[in-house]
């Protein structure tokens, strides 16, 4: 049996995804130094094609796309990753919850979770920003509180499966209380599953939130990749690289992102892959 | 012996590049001839059932696949053979019945259009002539109402039907040769041996082959004419059945055989009754009832009804029962993992019954649980140390203390007390249930409930772990509740033996007594029904 | 499964849903009134002057001035006799804006739902027919870029390519309003404004029902029935079509009820870039216009939608698999 490290690091798809993945993430973190001029700071001429100059051309109003695209990956990735952390730990305590202590518990939280998924998720999450008005702040809050429900349902589904062991009995016969059981012998045992829909939802998460931009509900003060393919799409027939820089980048992000999780997916569970 | 219809010349088949051992058949050659019912004997490991499948060309390509020897059936080369040429093989001269009939079949297909499709494929027969003869097949394997069961779904059957239909399908086309691979290890007792029955009578009137796959001896004593011991892909063993229960000649054989307990009751009764360590009265159980809002009342199943049963101080009393009977509610009943609807359950005289948690709490200590499934009674994120030392360390001893008591705990289940430190992954079924014992015994339990202890281990471990239990409850001065299926176990290693039936209890005495008269009906159907009974090594 | 009690369950589940869409209607209710700003500051501001007294008067005009709660019986309560009130930015009944604008968006969505699933189950099919060969490879590449595409970046792509460039295909509205067509010639020119905005929809999701089902397929093709039917002497194609195919098909009928939802947000996305008549563009509208008797219709239409959808799923479920009990 090959070991996981050997599984996972030993998929081409990962490691091409993790190369773009890193790639991103250091524009993101050294964004200031790989770009001198501020994102919303008009540089040169509007609508210059790629330069040395100016690398990937400037928009409709002379701003350097590259400066977009650079300072754009930290205010996505940021977005993205906060608004996952926020509905993971949510949807987990709900999920735990609910498959843990069963009965009235489970039937409460289960219809709550329902009901958010009855909802039209991202007409929701379109109100809930224009209600919090949009900053960085309301785009997590909007991102996390319409994709906790799946979340809480994979927990669930786990918790129930792995509280039927008899590990878990053997805890309650020698006294464990409820807490510490689901603490110490449950929750530990459903991570892995947590782990894979979790990076998944972080590519979920990237396409929400320049989904929100895109439609000109993003953080104002922000560049982001959406709101880059927003601004340049009224120049469509004439400047169609405003349009395709940044969803390339995105493309490739969420891509990156899908094909990691699923090498995950695969080197936690390796016979699904095997036959 | 006549001239054998399938010969198997030096069969090796290969696993893929990750697994333990290189080879799953390593060099095996068997024949089997007309008319005759040859059982392939093996522990899980063994390659058995690699064998089988390998026979019909089902092994899982790519990753498992033959890389050498020859299997020859009627005048070819099976592993030669054309893939036209092997489906006319398969279902048409030789078919297959497989363990667990449930998932075998096609959930979202009738069992008549599963059993038709095999008409379809390989014969002419028109949609009316093929249902004349569904139906006829039915009959023959004693469904009832054959002329209705065909519409009937998979899971609108119980699994002795369920098995019936797939020996129906095996038996559709007259077969040369049938492979049974573990057909009765999923039933309950009494429908396996109505099934070891059924098959025995088939195939006398059929003059089919039958190649049976099987882990228990009891059931080679019951159907076959000859035996082949297998062992981690190689062949062991071969003879009649006779000599080789009788005079087995490997040493391999001679374990396995001597591992089978026997339906003797090894322990006499003892004239003195002790006080109770665990007495219950009345005890009930309902499950369900509970109306649904919108929905219709659901359904109520009574799990445990008004059971009386006693467990004198340092006596062993087993619990016996099919699928179903309710005896595993009871367990946890008894344990607390479930709150009972009614009645006594006292514990050294005091009743817990109703108890909630925290009540039980002060009582926990005085009964643990053995389990059944070594893979999942152990949290696999946590040391072996940890696990045994977690309730001690719970009632207040310090954790230094609890994990020198573990260490000795290991040291008398036979571990060697290093394995603290060391995760559950790292142990094999048999050591894992004794790290089970230990966790059990760090309590210092008065009562110890084991839920079918060994039913998931294979036969040579299943005694070690028995002749354990049974040492230490003698040394300990322990009470038990030993809960299984299988009279053999219960004649093992209890003194008192309690049947149990649709919920309640049907018959109880020493274990001696109800073995030499059972009075119950159900009791003698159960004492009947224990493959190889007529066996005594 | 006898009609009658499929019709019983039928009449169970609608019932089911009663609550659900109330409570619903109830959460964005409450949800609007935090929102920043009203109806009557709008239109105070877009008239310009906006003395406090007018904004007060407006106000009283519209019922703005009760307490929440007051405001929230009366709608609840209009709500259950389908009266879903005025909206005073379009001087129209919701109920009669919402049933305009919802028949682009049922067209876009109906024709999304039938060519996500029926090309994404055929594709995943024909993957797991052709596993590890190059055409499963380039059906899986296919999938996984698809899956990973946003939305509105395919729109504006397809726009670019197909209507500015080739000019194959119009770039926006659901039909060519000027040329008045009648009869045929407009069920023609609606399907041709249609076939991008239902493209772009239907990509994500036929991504997503195509892996499902390639995964599925596979999964399905190791369990012990595919050996059993092996054993019987049938054909890989005898297995696959007759055994293999409606097992897996149940998850991708599960996933399909799942995702109604996100259609329909989707929508939004795809509405807006395509200038869709549909509901997406309503609710945007009404938001940005505070017109939240409107948005409230909206929500209400859409929860009864995605619960209508999930109940005819669940029917098909039902009629799929036998074990499923429909009176319990």
């Amino acid at each position: 049996m090959n070991t996981f490290r050997q599984r996972f690091f030993g998929n081409p798809r990962v490691i091409g995804g993790l190369a773009w993945l890193g790639l991103v993430i250091m524009v993101a973190i050294a964004a200031p130094l790989l770009s001198p001029h501020h994102p919303f700071e008009i540089v040169a001429q509007p609508f210059l094609i790629p330069s040395v100059e100016h690398p990937f051309g400037t928009d409709s109003l002379g701003r350097s796309i590259w400066a977009g695209l650079v300072h754009g990956a930290r205010t996505t990735l940021v977005i993205a990753i906060l608004a996952t952390l926020a509905s993971v730990a949510f949807g987990t305590l709900v999920g735990a919850l609910a498959g843990y202590f069963g009965g009235w518990v489970d039937d409460g939280l289960m219809r709550l979770t329902e009901f958010f998924q009855t909802i039209p998720s991202f007409i929701f999450a379109i109100v809930l920003v224009a209600i919090l008005t949009p900053s960085a702040t309301s785009l997590i809050v909007a991102i996390a509180v319409v994709s906790w429900p799946p979340i809480a349902r994979v927990v669930r589904g786990e918790v129930l499966s792995v509280k039927a062991r008899e590990y878990v009995q053997a805890a309650v016969l020698v006294g464990q209380e409820d807490m510490a059981i689901l603490f110490r012998q449950v929750l530990p045992n459903t991570l892995s599953p947590l782990i894979v829909t979790g990076s998944l939802l972080v590519a979920t998460a990237i396409l929400v939130e320049s989904a929100l931009s895109f439609l000109g509900l993003g953080a104002p003060n922000l560049m982001s990749w959406g709101f880059m393919v927003g601004a340049g799409r009224s120049f469509l027939r004439d400047a169609w690289w405003l349009v395709t820089i940044p969803g390339v980048a995105i493309l490739l992000t969420v891509l990156s992102i899908n094909l990691v999780g699923e090498g995950l997916n695969d080197a936690l569970n390796p016979r699904l892959s095997d036959l | 012996m006549s001239a054998p219809i399938l010969r198997i010349e030096d069969l090796r088949v290969a696993l893929p590049a990750w697994s333990d051992r290189p080879l799953a058949v390593d060099g095996v050659s068997l024949a089997i001839a007309r008319n005759e019912i040859l059982c392939v004997v093996g522990e899980s490991g063994s390659g058995k059932s690699v064998m089988a499948k390998a026979v019909l060309g089902l092994l899982p390509a790519p990753h498992v696949r033959v890389v050498g020897g020859a299997i020859h059936f009627e005048g070819r080369d099976l592993l030669r053979a054309e893939e036209e040429e092997m489906r006319e093989v398969r279902g048409g001269r030789i078919s297959m019945i497989f363990q667990e009939p449930m998932v075998a079949l096609n959930p979202l297909m009738k069992v008549g259009a599963q059993t038709d499709e095999i008409f379809r494929v390989h014969t002419d027969l028109d949609a009316p002539a093929r249902r004349q003869r569904v139906v006829e097949l039915f009959s023959d394997v004693h469904l009832p109402d054959p002329e209705r069961i065909p519409d009937s779904y998979p899971h609108e059957l119980s699994g002795g039907q369920r098995q019936r239909v797939m020996i129906a399908m095996a038996l559709a086309l007259e077969p040369a040769l049938i492979i049974a691979d573990e057909p009765t290890t999923a039933l309950d007792v009494t429908t396996q041996a109505q099934i070891l029955t059924l098959l025995k009578e088939l195939q006398g009137r059929h003059g089919t082959a039958v190649l049976f796959i099987t882990h228990d001896f009891g059931v080679v004593a019951e159907v076959a004419d000859r035996v082949v011991v297998m062992r981690n892909g190689r062949l062991v063993e071969t003879g009649a059945t006779g000599e080789v229960l009788r005079a087995p000649q490997a040493d391999y054989t001679k374990a396995l055989v001597a591992a089978v307990p026997s339906l003797h009751p090894r322990h006499a009764s003892a004239p003195d009754q002790p006080a109770p360590a665990l007495a219950l009265r009345g005890l009930n159980k309902v499950y369900g009832g509970r109306a649904g809002l919108f929905g219709g009342p659901g359904r109520r199943v009574h799990a445990v009804r008004d059971v009386d049963l006693e467990v004198p101080r340092g006596r062993s009393v087993a619990l016996v029962g099919e699928s179903g009977s309710g005896k595993s509610t009871l367990a946890r009943c008894v344990v607390g993992l479930e709150r009972a609807d009614g009645g006594d359950i006292r514990l050294d005289g005091e009743n817990i019954a109703g108890f909630s948690r925290r009540q039980l709490k002060p009582y926990r200590h005085l009964v643990q649980m053995v389990f059944q499934d070594p893979f999942a009674s152990l949290n696999p994120r946590h040391r072996v140390g940890d696990i045994i030392a977690l309730g001690p360390t719970l009632r207040g001893t310090p954790k230094r203390e609890a994990w020198d008591r573990a260490r000795e705990l290991l040291g008398m289940v036979g571990l060697q007390p290093e394995a603290v430190g060391r995760y559950p992954h790292e142990f094999s079924g048999g050591q894992r249930q004794r790290i089970g014992i230990a966790r059990a015994l760090a309590m210092e339990p008065a009562l110890i409930l084991a839920d079918e202890p060994v039913s998931a281990l294979d036969v040579s471990v299943q005694k070690q772990v028995l002749d354990l239990l049974d040492d230490l409850r003698q040394s300990l001065g322990l009470s038990m509740l030993f809960i299984t299926h299988d009279l053999r176990v219960a004649a093992h290693v209890c003194e008192e033996i309690a049947v149990m039936r649709h919920g309640a209890i049907v018959e109880r005495g020493p274990t001696s007594e109800i073995f030499a008269d059972p009075r119950h009906e159900y009791t003698r159907q159960l004492l009947d029904s224990v493959p190889g009974k007529g066996w005594e090594h | 499964m006898t009609g009658l009690r499929l019709l019983r369950y039928i009449v169970r589940r609608l019932l089911q849903a009663v609550p659900v869409i109330l409570g619903v209607t109830v959460l964005c209710f409450l949800l609007l009134q935090l929102a920043p700003g009203d109806l009557a500051e709008v239109l105070a501001g877009e008239s310009g002057g906006a003395s406090a007294e007018y904004i007060q008067d407006l106000r009283a005009r519209y019922g703005l001035d009760k307490p929440v709660l007051v405001q929230l019986g009366v709608y609840v309560k209009n709500v259950i006799f389908f009266d879903l009130g005025f909206s005073f930015r379009h001087s129209a009944n919701v109920s009669d804006l919402l049933l305009e604008r919802m028949m682009p968006t049922l067209l876009l969505m109906g024709t999304t739902l039938v060519l996500s699933v029926g090309v994404g189950a055929l594709s995943g099919l024909f993957a797991a027919i052709w596993v590890r060969t190059w055409r499963d490879h380039i059906i899986s590449l296919g999938a996984i870029v698809a899956y990973a595409t946003p939305l509105f970046w395919v729109g504006l792509m397809l726009i670019l390519v197909f209507s500015v460039w080739l000019d194959w295909f119009p770039t926006s509205g659901m039909e060519n309003v000027v040329m008045f067509h009648e009869g045929w010639d407009r069920v023609v020119d609606i399907a041709h404004h249609l076939v991008l905005p239902a493209i772009t929809l239907s990509l994500f999701y036929l991504a997503l029902y195509a892996r499902l089902m390639r995964a599925t397929m596979l999964e399905q093709r190791g369990l012990d029935y595919v050996t059993t039917a092996k054993a019987k002497g049938l054909t890989e194609r005898q297995i696959t079509f007759r055994h293999v195919l409606r097992n897996a098909l149940l998850p991708v009928v599960t996933m399909a009820g799942v995702q109604v939802g996100a259609l329909l947000g989707g929508s939004v996305v795809v509405e807006s870039v395509f200038a869709w008549p549909g509901l997406g563009q309503l609710a945007f509208e009404a938001l940005f216009s505070r017109d939240f008797n409107l948005l409230l219709g909206i929500f209400f239409i859409s929860a009864c939608l995605v619960v209508f959808v999930n109940i005819v799923v669940d029917v098909i479920y039902v009629l799929l698999d036998p074990r499923i009990r429909v009176d319990e």
